[in-house]
């Protein structure tokens, strides 16, 4: 490792710090957890809400230990061929078709396509691997994770085993629609991202919107935290509540008075036509709340 | 990295609390331990604070289990003696999920050694007419896993004839064959179960069926794989853990201590809501067959419970209320709560008996005029 990826690592508090310096705003939990997920060379599993910065967490470590990110998202039906590697068929057919009489290897490096797990092992010390929405995949595609994670290797059949000449850095997330294998989670240092708290997520809002005043970002902050309490099919994210400071600003420059900018730009924060009348009778009493 | 230094005392210690709570039911493995005590190592520890950050991630306790694992962590490591985990204030609804601790295998043989001492309540309330219900569970357990509706699964899989030209495996054995295909390989997708999501009341007015409820939905978890049990009462439990235990005893005995409100007020409405705001749960409830146990009397307003049944319904693909007042032949939905609720059930059903409610959780495949066309034709 280079010394300027070293220094951030020293302590929980400096790799905050260093992440605060990329816009990233992490409490410490999630401070703790990421530096020991480092130190002690294990993945780190992120759960939470949709929309609490589970991604960007893992975008900002990139940035901050300045690796390429290689992400793997994953969906039902996700296999081995899309997460480890796959031959280029195509290529191999015309190889053997141009070669002729003369001999072709046909499993050379070129006619190899590496997926992201490969692509990490080739290059560990400049890549960080993320898994995103973990839970989205089946039980299959877990058990070879699993396989991947506790061995850093890749088995080709017709080239034999790739190892990682050290141990790369992975993030996984989760939203939680499906319990993880236990055997992953043990493997894991585990953090829960909870929704920040009014004041944090004030910060986050300043931090991450365009130009929005100070006292919008903490009424934003204030409101957002209040419907979050309520039964809605989706609660709002922390990149919604950003989005609506940044709409009702615009809004609000536009010629709309305080209150009625931000009930106007209630789409850009909740999008369930179920939710938005749920929550009509209310919204008045919580706005006034929130910018008291 | 930093080899653990050599602080018998103090690694005692920690090795300790990862055994306290291993006992809680916190399922902590030998290398999270491990982890547990090199983080601690890592960071100092320079307060206590960083010593509980240490055990949150690496001993990663479930999310929902925090506050008792909080609990236990004050206890053992500043010997607070009083560990309450109950959450305080009725106002919302507690949502209990039994995962966590998988133990079955261990479970049943434990209460068979003292089944015949002492038998639950609850037992003995699902005593009564056992061999007609046993003989109906039987083939209900042997009919289920046919029975569910089909959908077709996402994954393809490969096939020897039918379905579309499996591209990759072609080129793959053209290469291998020297630019011939012998047999061209096909993929199709094929049809999984859809899961099937069972809801019970288990309110103070469903007192005389919950023992039957709760033997039928423990068929139903044993016969097929994607099977979910909740019980609703003024809180909503998961207990589809507690129910794969595969002794009917000792799977009831465990869903007993499990649920905390048997026989209490009824709240269907807002426990449903409950139920459909944790994305976790409410994702069980999508394209599932989801079947009711309830009688439909909400106690107070009936206005949440309506939009509770409303989203649920946009979610399934098909949902059934078996309410056992239907049992009476005099019956027809009248009450305010089930008139509004009935545009959005596929089915409302008879619930009185187990025969019955049986037989029709073996027709949810079958198409079937809704709800509220085959009671609006009953005068």
């Amino acid at each position: 490792m280079t010394p300027a990826a070293v220094h951030p690592t020293t302590s929980p508090e400096s790799l905050a710090e260093g992440l605060a310096a990329i816009r990233y705003l992490a409490d410490d939990g999630l401070a703790t957890a990421i530096f020991l997920a480092i130190r002690l060379g294990k993945p780190l599993l992120l759960e939470g809400a949709p929309g609490v910065g589970k991604t960007e967490a893992a975008k900002a470590i990139a940035k901050l230990l300045s690796r390429d990110l290689v992400r793997l998202q994953c969906y039902e039906g996700i296999d081995a061929a899309h997460a480890l590697y796959e031959w280029n068929y195509q290529r191999q057919l015309l190889a053997i078709r141009q070669a002729g009489e003369r001999e072709v290897d046909i499993y050379d490096d070129r006619f190899l396509i590496a997926r992201p797990l490969l692509q990490v092992l080739q290059d560990p010390e400049r890549r960080m691997l993320l898994v995103d929405e973990i839970d989205r995949s089946d039980h299959e595609f877990e058990a070879l994770l699993l396989e991947f994670l506790s061995d850093f290797q890749v088995t080709i059949p017709e080239r034999g085993t790739i190892h990682s000449r050290s141990q790369p850095l992975v993030v996984l997330t989760s939203n939680r629609t499906r319990e993880l294998a236990e055997a992953l989670r043990r493997r894991c240092v585990y953090h829960w991202i909870a929704y920040p708290d009014a004041a944090r997520e004030a910060a986050i809002i300043m931090l991450r919107a365009g130009d929005v005043a100070e006292a919008t970002a903490r009424a934003v902050a204030k409101a957002v935290g209040e419907i979050r309490q309520k039964p809605l099919a989706k609660p709002p994210g922390i990149a919604e509540a950003v989005e609506w400071a940044n709409a009702a600003t615009v809004l609000e420059k536009g010629g709309s008075p305080w209150p009625e900018a931000f009930r106007r730009a209630l789409g850009v924060l909740i999008k369930d036509e179920e939710d938005t009348s749920f929550l009509n009778p209310d919204l008045d009493a919580i706005l006034e709340r929130s910018m008291a | 990295m930093t080899p653990a230094r050599e602080l018998p005392r103090g690694a005692r210690l920690f090795a300790g609390f990862a055994r306290h709570i291993r006992r809680f039911g916190f399922p902590v493995a030998g290398e999270q331990a491990i982890a547990f005590m090199q983080g601690v190592t890592l960071l100092g520890p320079r307060s206590m604070e960083d010593i509980r950050q240490a055990a949150l991630a690496t001993l990663g306790p479930p999310h929902d289990r925090i506050a008792e694992f909080d609990a236990l962590f004050r206890s053992f490591f500043y010997g607070e003696t009083t560990v309450t985990v109950d959450a305080e204030g009725d106002e919302d609804t507690e949502v209990k999920d039994d995962g966590g601790v998988e133990r079955e295998g261990e479970q049943p043989e434990l209460s068979r050694e003292e089944s015949g001492e002492s038998a639950s309540a609850l037992e003995q309330l699902g005593r009564r007419g056992f061999r007609d219900d046993g003989e109906a569970l039987h083939a209900f357990r042997r009919a289920l896993p046919s029975a569910l509706p089909q959908r077709r699964s996402f994954r393809p899989v490969r096939a020897k004839s039918r379905g579309s030209l499996d591209l990759r495996r072609a080129l793959r054995a053209i290469v291998r064959a020297d630019g011939d295909v012998p047999a061209p390989p096909f993929r199709r997708r094929p049809t999984v179960s859809r899961r099937l999501l069972i809801l019970i009341d288990i309110s103070g007015s469903m007192k005389l069926h919950t023992g039957d409820y709760l033997k039928l939905a423990h068929s139903a978890v044993q016969a097929a794989d994607r099977v979910e049990v909740f019980t609703l009462g003024t809180r909503l439990t998961r207990i589809t853990r507690a129910l794969r235990i595969r002794d009917l005893d000792a799977s009831l005995e465990r869903t007993a201590a499990l649920v905390d409100d048997w026989d209490g007020g009824t709240r269907i409405g807002p426990t449903l809501s409950a139920f459909l705001s944790v994305p976790r749960f409410a994702a069980f409830a999508r394209g599932a067959a989801i079947v009711l146990l309830s009688d439909g009397l909400e106690r107070g307003d009936h206005a949440e419970m309506e939009t509770a049944i409303r989203r649920l319904h946009a979610r399934a693909f098909r949902l059934s209320l078996a309410t056992p007042l239907a049992g009476d032949p005099r019956f027809s939905p009248r009450t305010a709560a089930l008139k509004a609720i009935l545009p959005h059930l596929d089915d409302l059903v008879d619930g009185s008996s187990l025969p019955g409610l049986a037989g029709f959780m073996l027709t949810l495949a079958r198409p079937s005029p809704s709800a509220e066309t085959v009671w609006r034709r009953t005068p």
